[in-house]
């Protein structure tokens, strides 16, 4: 019945893999451009033929999905370094003013619309993978940051944790002890989702140039250089934007599959 | 408003029922949208390729090869001693409001352009002036502070044209000068419409109306053209794409040539060592940044000149593509494990070109560090801040190889000998000394290897096949359409 | 019911209020100068000075600050530094873009993603069920700018049904403007609807194993009159309260899409701000458009009190 889940994490797999080896090895060095070599069609040497600087476009695929998976993984790692704590402490001081003022703080971050500040801090900090990552990253706190508190706030009247409690054990050891082991599978859940998210994010700020710079590869900018290109060479916008819809559609794929085997309560809504 | 939304329903329904009747009527493509509309208070060259001879005229003009020719002065002459400039003006010149241009106009655009708090971006244009003056209606004597050979040339810029001092305050948004198009509607960020102006002194256009449409994005520049949204893009983004618009019938590829050197500028201030900068230009190979950045479109160069013009030197053979002298001039500089920075403004040339001559930097053990700018930031860091090792630009305006003589240009060449050469060339009148004295900057800027001279940026336009009169070449940067007029339909 | 909503009202203060600072305080640090920008590469530096002291660009952070939210609060957003023309104009001749843009989105949005999410409830764990879930996977997979490239390409480009971008303008007529949003609108409303069905199917999965569905089934309602009479009307909350999401996200979102088809809309405004420096713009755009996400979430939360009862009695 996970069928869902084996798809999504072999799809998954596959780009994380290939990512994994571009760091060892890549069939072409993609720093070394080739002129003369450009725009080749798919060959033996070649295997998806090369873009317009005669870069290999298998090597190009490879890179990008290592720059894609690293912007999106630091980005969950924001997300949950400062939201989940975050989450807890409003969920332990539940009705205080502490609580109050981490949601509304969330509320506001929520508030703006992402994209346009995502790009604003792009371009005002200067372009570059790791604004890219700042700029997704701050905007996955409020998510964990909320995930957290929701997932939290039930178990903090269960009979074991109030028995902690009179036991004299403080919050902040409850919430680490007792609590984040509980929220983990909902975590794990939302950030494969928001990993998904960050390759959507990542894709766009590239797209318009605000992503990683040359002679970094990204699969948003590989689709922005080549889309002029679409009518003699489609293939080299073609690929890139495949790429990004398989790894997305892998990950939240293995997300559902996830949540459905993980949390039991939610089973009979998903596949 | 309402006057762009009537327009572009007409163009809307021209474009839905397919174009093919006979047309009085443009829509011109731009890739940058003007900040405003007043040629004597901006520099972005998109205020002039849409104004320049269509909305505003000066003194003297371009015309299509360059040559200077009357503009709103029908004839001038120069005195004895070169210091008195008299320009005898066309009669019967109204601005577009509907009163009528004078020598009190001209006497009043040249003082307000020259003035202290005049924010004319080119005011070297009028620097050497003295005195303006207009004993009568129709004459206008300049007085210069000294022999200025190129004074005729300085009038026919896009910044020193004739302005009204009724309407001065309101050129910015609402154009008025004495063009043959007069203003009609801006809507920001997507366009601006100019119809006949039928009270033109000179012979009438033979478009009724034009329309200037921006489209930032080379993509969408790309669709608009062959959707038909666009009649004529003249500085077509997407040179990739020119291949595409060659094989197809409905449309005409227009190659010509810019007053753009394109070049690698290299801040002097920071690489001190002329080793370094000739290693750095040796490193570069030419052919394949043209090919890769511009798709085989433009000349290379090997010095700050147009090759078009007729004082222009070949110098490339003294920076011809060899890594391995470049390696040894490098190891001879001691100049190992070197790191420079690399900023690109937006254009395709700067951002490709900028990836390939990286890679071919790496090639000579030369690390890159590249930051893509906006416009204003790289006016802002590395044109007027000077913080940068290594940018690539276009220097689009012509004749201008003067600029190396001002140390504290932003790439920060400082050589008395070059700066004497051009003072004496600025007194010299007599076209063979001129020659000479041309030649021998090029020589000297190209023997200092102060920046890495790529090639001369090429007029890439792509126009609907039956759009006669566009000009081929970019002398200045304008789109006049003075002499544009439709092919009768099959 | 009243302290509640006083609540709500005073903290919606507070969040504009802090995000009119984080806004302004941001854009402060944006390089490269405007004037400079105005003026092109061979201006004397007395005549940037002179620019800049007329676009009011001098003085102290606080004062202009104040200066922006006081306009603000009377309607006067500013003058563009670029264009010289009032911030206000510029908005109100791009929200006619950029409102019935998002607005045709949501419309298309929703016409796709309620039948397409009641097929997949009623059809629970059949064939169809699949194909949608799968469909809708794909769908919230694609990148909108890609999918819209590629919409470009088959129908302006290749079939030339519609144009390649670009607004005619209401005044030419409905039809023309709904066509030139047409592709915009389907290219941001195709993730969009994915979104939506897979939560309107949630939603109906949940309320059909309410007893009472159960109930109206067993007195011989049929499956699929269950789940439109009763099902889908309970389920409406959870819909509206994504759309209410969306509509926001849509009008902000648009950014990317309103580049890819050069629309002079509300996120190109912005995105021409950002690269012309033209600061005042980018400023009160974003906070215009910030104050539209949280006023739409406001009144999606006092929807939701209103409409659903046990929430009234808090």
């Amino acid at each position: 019945m996970r069928v869902s889940l084996v798809i999504g994490a072999m799809l998954s797999a596959v780009f994380v893999s290939l990512a994994a080896v571009s760091l060892l090895w890549l069939p072409y060095d993609i720093t070394v451009l080739d002129i003369a070599g450009r725009l080749h069609p798919p060959s033996a040497s070649h295997w998806l033929g090369t873009d317009h600087f005669g870069r290999d476009m298998v090597a190009m695929l490879m890179a990008g999905a290592r720059t894609s998976i690293a912007v999106a993984l630091v980005a969950v790692g924001i997300g949950i370094v400062f939201g989940v704590p975050l989450g807890l402490v409003a969920a332990a001081y539940r009705g205080t003013w502490l609580d109050e003022a981490i949601m509304r703080g969330n509320d506001l971050v929520f508030a703006f619309p992402s994209l346009v500040i995502a790009i604003l801090i792009t371009a005002v900090f200067g372009a570059s993978a790791v604004n890219a990552i700042l700029a997704i990253g701050i905007f996955n706190i409020p998510v964990f940051a909320r995930v957290a508190r929701g997932g939290a706030l039930p178990l903090w009247t269960l009979d074991y944790i109030l028995a902690a409690r009179v036991a004299g054990k403080g919050r902040a050891r409850i919430s680490a002890e007792h609590i984040l082991p509980n929220i983990a599978n909902l975590l794990i859940v939302q950030g494969t989702i928001q990993f998904s998210l960050g390759i959507l994010a990542e894709a766009a700020l590239s797209y318009v140039g605000l992503g990683a710079q040359p002679p970094m590869a990204s699969w948003g900018r590989m689709l922005a250089d080549a889309q002029t290109m679409i009518y003699t060479e489609p293939q080299l916008a073609i690929l890139p934007g495949m790429a990004i819809v398989l790894m997305v559609l892998g990950l939240n794929l293995m997300g559902d599959g996830l949540r459905d085997a993980l949390d039991p309560r939610l089973r009979k809504a998903g596949m | 408003m309402t006057q762009t939304l009537k327009m572009s329903v007409a163009a809307f329904a021209l474009m839905a029922s397919g174009a093919w009747a006979a047309q009085d009527s443009i829509i011109i493509g731009m890739q940058l949208e003007p900040p405003n509309l007043d040629p004597t208070g901006g520099a972005a060259a998109a205020i002039d390729e849409v104004t320049y001879a269509n909305l505003f005229e000066g003194l003297t003009r371009f015309a299509s090869d360059g040559a200077v020719v009357p503009g709103l002065a029908q004839s001038w002459s120069v005195s004895e001693d070169g210091l008195t400039w008299t320009f005898d003006l066309r009669p019967g010149v109204i601005f577009h409001d509907g009163t009528a241009m004078d020598s009190a106009d001209v006497v009043f655009s040249l003082n307000r352009a020259r003035a202290e708090d005049s924010t004319n971006a080119q005011k070297a244009l009028f620097a050497g002036i003295a005195d303006v003056s207009a004993p009568d209606a129709s004459t206008v004597v300049i007085t210069l502070d000294a022999p200025n050979g190129n004074f005729a040339f300085n009038m026919a810029w896009g910044d020193a044209v004739i302005v009204a001092p009724e309407s001065v305050a309101t050129n910015a948004t609402q154009p008025v000068g004495t063009g043959p198009f007069r203003f009609v509607e801006w809507a920001k960020g997507d366009s601006v419409t100019l119809e006949r102006f039928d009270a033109y002194w000179g012979a009438a256009p033979a478009l009724t109306r034009a329309t200037f449409k921006f489209i930032s994005d080379p993509n969408a520049a790309f669709a608009a053209m062959m959707a038909g949204d666009v009649n004529a893009f003249p500085v077509f983004p997407a040179p990739e794409t020119l291949a595409n618009f060659d094989a197809d019938p409905r449309f005409s590829v227009i190659v010509g040539s810019t007053e753009g050197e394109t070049i690698l500028a290299m801040n002097n201030a920071n690489l001190t060592d002329v080793r370094v900068r000739k290693a750095i230009s040796h490193a570069i190979d030419r052919q394949a940044i043209i090919d890769g950045a511009m798709f085989g479109y433009g000349t290379p160069i090997g010095t700050h000149f147009a090759p078009h013009n007729p004082d222009y030197v070949d110098l490339t053979g003294g920076s011809a593509h060899d890594p391995d002298m470049a390696r040894a001039l490098l190891a001879e500089a001691g100049a190992t494990d070197l790191r420079l920075s690399m900023a690109l403004p937006p254009p395709s040339y700067a951002r490709r070109g900028g990836e390939i001559i990286a890679s071919q930097l790496r090639a000579v053990g030369i690390a890159t560090d590249i930051t893509n700018m906006e416009w204003a930031q790289w006016l802002e860091q590395v044109f007027r801040g000077k913080d940068f090792d290594l940018t690539i630009v276009s220097h689009t305006e012509p004749a201008d190889i003067n600029i190396y003589a001002r140390p504290d240009y932003y790439f920060q060449y400082d050589n008395a000998g070059f700066q004497a050469l051009i003072e004496t060339l600025g007194i010299t009148a007599d076209p063979d000394t001129r020659t000479t004295l041309l030649q021998d900057a090029q020589k000297m800027i190209a023997a200092d290897y102060v920046n890495g001279y790529l090639f001369q940026l090429a007029k890439t336009g792509v126009a609907d096949s039956r759009i006669e009169g566009l000009w081929q070449n970019a002398p200045t940067q304008a789109n006049d359409l003075t002499g544009v007029s439709w092919r009768a339909g099959p | 019911m009243i302290r509640a909503l006083g609540r709500r009202a005073l903290s919606l203060l507070l969040a504009l209020i802090a995000a009119s600072v984080v806004i302004f305080v941001m854009l402060q640090a944006v390089p490269g100068d405007p004037a400079a920008f105005m003026l092109g590469m061979n201006a004397s530096e007395d005549a940037v000075a002179a620019l800049r002291a007329e676009l009011g660009l001098e003085g102290p952070l606080v004062v202009r600050y104040l200066a922006w939210i006081s306009g603000m609060l009377g309607g006067d957003f500013g003058t563009s530094y670029t264009y010289r023309v009032p911030v206000a104009e510029l908005v109100s001749e791009r929200i006619v873009v950029s409102a019935p843009l998002a607005v045709m989105a949501l419309v298309l949005s929703t016409v796709i993603a309620i039948p397409v999410g009641l097929i997949a409830a009623a059809r629970r764990g059949g064939v169809a069920d699949w194909g949608i879930m799968g469909g809708t996977q794909l769908g919230i997979a694609v990148p909108n700018f890609w999918f819209a490239m590629i919409l470009v390409l088959v129908f302006a480009v290749k079939l030339r049904w519609v144009s390649a971008g670009g607004f005619p303008g209401w005044d030419a007529g409905l039809w023309p403007g709904v066509r030139a949003l047409l592709l915009p609108a389907i290219a941001l409303a195709l993730p969009q609807a994915s979104i939506l069905a897979r939560v309107l199917r949630s939603a109906l999965l949940d309320t059909l194993d309410q007893d009472y569905i159960r109930t109206a089934r067993a007195k011989g309602l049929s499956r699929r009159a269950t789940v439109v009479r009763h099902a889908l009307r309970n389920a409406m909350i959870p819909v509206l309260t994504i759309l209410g999401l969306q509509f926001s996200f849509l009008l902000a979102g648009a950014i990317i899409i309103e580049n890819v088809f050069f629309l002079p809309g509300l996120g190109r405004l912005i995105f021409q701000g950002i690269t012309q420096r033209d600061l005042i713009v980018v400023q009160s755009v974003t906070m215009l458009l910030v104050f539209a996400v949280i006023l739409v979430t406001f009144l999606v939360d006092l929807a939701y009190t209103f409409a659903d009862p046990r929430l009234r009695r808090r």
